[in-house]
């Protein structure tokens, strides 16, 4: 029990300093991305600055109008953070320390049904955002959360297919199991390399982050959902998409990068002793973070998406797609079933990737070689009615 | 009114290549520029440490011989207001913050001169407008960039603190053309005799 309460403090405390810190990434990310330098006023090259950030957003004035639905307005961002934080608890940052009864696992809840938590707690927060936008009896806010609801329950459909691929594949829901078959074998990023683009658009479109953030683009919607909130309201809003951004980096590195080993075929520090242990986290760390800045790459590179473009990259493109993977996958199971030992055979991973290959490559000819029909408004016509009446 | 044929431009969707519609070339290669960008050269300015001014111009430093800022009242080589209550300035100002106050001149070679000269650098658009259209070169832009003001009163120039102006930025941007020299009607023939002086070093120069 009370191992339990120290691994939630720590857990819960790194995260929340992460949550803090990624605000300072962003912004200097962007900075260097466009040729500045980010903020660097507030300390040392600005290691201050989400203190300022933080300690501003509780001295702004917390208003809440009167026209909102009180209890859902002041709820709403409670949800997102809340469940962002809760879907930790299932994500294994290490393997364990000691040996047999007495081994302290670093995962706060070893549950049979692991990653289908995260599913099941990310499929809440939708609601954290709806409901924010309903609440706050504002079009643009309300036009905010259908949109952000719309997209984010469209991509729970591929990006649960693309994570069924890998679950079949390991033939497990838990985590801690599939970063161990990933050891013992080969990352999952090799073998299954188009299982991992789906997955990461589904989960770029689940965080609402660019090219999927239309519910809260400032060009078109003011401010999206969040657009009545203000001060800390709006911080928990904000740093609950950031905590959401980690949940879904560590997915991507517990599903498919291994998790918390170091090189694709290489086991240093798999040992279970203390040193090793921490070792193993900061390399966990270290692969979290990369993605993290994948994420921020990619926002200051690609432009925003039009929400018919979003909603049929979700069902004509991903849907079809991971369905054609999932089935590929479940023939090459039939016939390339681990062995008895648990080992897997050579012919287990090479069709993998081959299908995952020839998935890719029939994409890029068909798209490649349509003829996209372009709408009949697009020809201009001109009726001339001048001649007509003279 | 009847549409000509040749008066319509068709304008149709750009014909897409097979790398263009399959997108990941391109997203790619937006990537590989914000990396290289990411890990390039900055370009930031740390304002109080470095400042405008001390950076050579091509490099993007401030050119102080023709920056717009803060106005200042030219004085003549003897110390008196350079400006002659003229009003032009007055009336080319698009913004309508110049106001002055003309009255007799208390020397001898002049008619008049500015009683009061207030410009309102919050109301002014630092277009230069005043300084193209005085005849006698009084009123000049300086590179003075970062003036603060506690309230909009303090912004009110008046006459003393555009001739105080002046005194601090002599020796950054002199005064761009020789003084002008006699101004009232009785002295023209010192005026004609300096301008053709001057015009007679020009033509040896060139």
């Amino acid at each position: 029990m009370l191992e339990i309460l120290i691994k939630i403090v720590c857990v819960v405390g790194v995260v929340l300093l992460m949550v803090a810190y990624m605000i300072l990434a962003e912004r200097k990310i962007a900075g260097w991305i466009q040729d500045r330098i980010g903020p660097n006023r507030a300390g040392p090259r600005g290691i201050i600055q989400p203190i300022c950030d933080g300690l501003k957003l509780l001295f702004k004035e917390d208003y809440t109008p009167d026209y909102v639905h009180k209890f859902l307005f002041i709820v709403s961002p409670c949800i997102m953070m809340g469940l962002a934080l809760s879907a930790i608890a299932v994500i294994p940052f290490g393997g364990q320390i000691g040996e047999g009864e007495n081994a302290i696992h670093l995962q706060i809840a070893r549950v049979d049904i692991g990653i289908l938590f995260v599913l099941a707690v990310s499929s809440l927060s939708v609601y954290g955002v709806f409901l924010g936008g309903w609440a706050s009896n504002n079009k643009y806010s309300l036009l905010g959360g259908m949109r952000a609801a719309a997209q984010m329950l469209s991509y729970e459909v591929p990006l649960a297919l693309s994570i069924l691929c890998i679950v079949m594949l390991s033939g497990t829901l838990r985590l801690e199991k599939i970063v161990d078959l990933q050891m013992k074998g080969c990352w999952n990023i090799f073998t299954q390399p188009f299982v991992f683009i789906i997955f990461l658009f589904c989960i770029f479109a689940e965080t609402k982050r660019v090219p999927f953030d239309l519910a809260e683009c400032e060009q078109e919607l003011v401010g999206g959902f969040h657009t009545e909130y203000s001060s800390m309201k709006f911080g928990l809003y904000f740093l609950g998409e950031y905590a959401h951004m980690i949940v879904a980096c560590s997915m991507a590195v517990v599903l498919f990068f291994g998790g918390w080993q170091t090189l694709p075929f290489v086991n240093l520090f798999e040992s279970h002793t203390l040193g090793a242990a921490v070792m193993r986290i900061l390399i966990f760390l270290v692969k979290l973070w990369l993605f993290i800045a994948f994420y921020m790459w990619v926002r200051w590179t690609l432009p925003r998406f039009r929400f018919d473009q979003v909603m049929s990259l979700a069902w004509r493109a991903g849907v079809p797609l991971a369905l054609s993977l999932l089935l590929l996958n479940a023939i090459i199971m039939h016939f390339y079933s681990p062995g008895s030992d648990g080992g897997y055979s050579f012919g287990y991973y090479f069709w993998q990737l081959f299908a995952n290959i020839g998935v890719f490559v029939a994409l890029i000819m068909i798209v490649g070689f349509s003829n996209p029909q372009l709408a009949a408004a697009n020809k201009p016509i001109l009726i001339d009615k001048t001649e007509e009446a003279s | 009114m009847v549409l000509k044929d040749s008066d319509k431009i068709i304008i149709e969707h750009p014909k897409l290549n097979f790398w263009d519609k399959i997108y990941l070339p391109a997203i790619g290669q937006g990537l590989w520029l914000t990396l290289r960008h990411w890990f390039g050269r900055k370009i930031a300015m740390q304002y109080p440490e470095q400042r405008r001014e001390d950076i050579p111009v091509s490099e993007g430093g401030l050119r102080k011989s023709n920056y717009r800022g803060l106005h200042r009242l030219n004085k003549d080589d003897q110390g008196r207001v350079a400006c002659v209550a003229c009003f032009m300035c007055e009336t080319a100002c698009p913004a309508n913050c110049i106001t002055i106050v003309g009255g007799p001149a208390p020397w001898p070679d002049r008619e008049k001169y500015p009683v009061t000269f207030e410009i309102d650098e919050l109301r002014c658009i630092y277009c230069g407008m005043c300084e193209y259209a005085c005849p006698v070169d009084a009123i000049e832009l300086t590179p003075i960039y970062n003036h603060v003001g506690l309230s909009r009163r303090d912004m009110i120039f008046d006459k003393e603190k555009l001739l105080e102006n002046y005194d601090k930025t002599k020796d950054i941007k002199p005064r761009k053309k020789p003084p002008i020299v006699g101004y009232s009607s009785d002295n023209k023939s010192e005026t004609v005799e300096y301008w053709n002086k001057i015009e007679q070093e020009n033509n040896k120069i060139t």
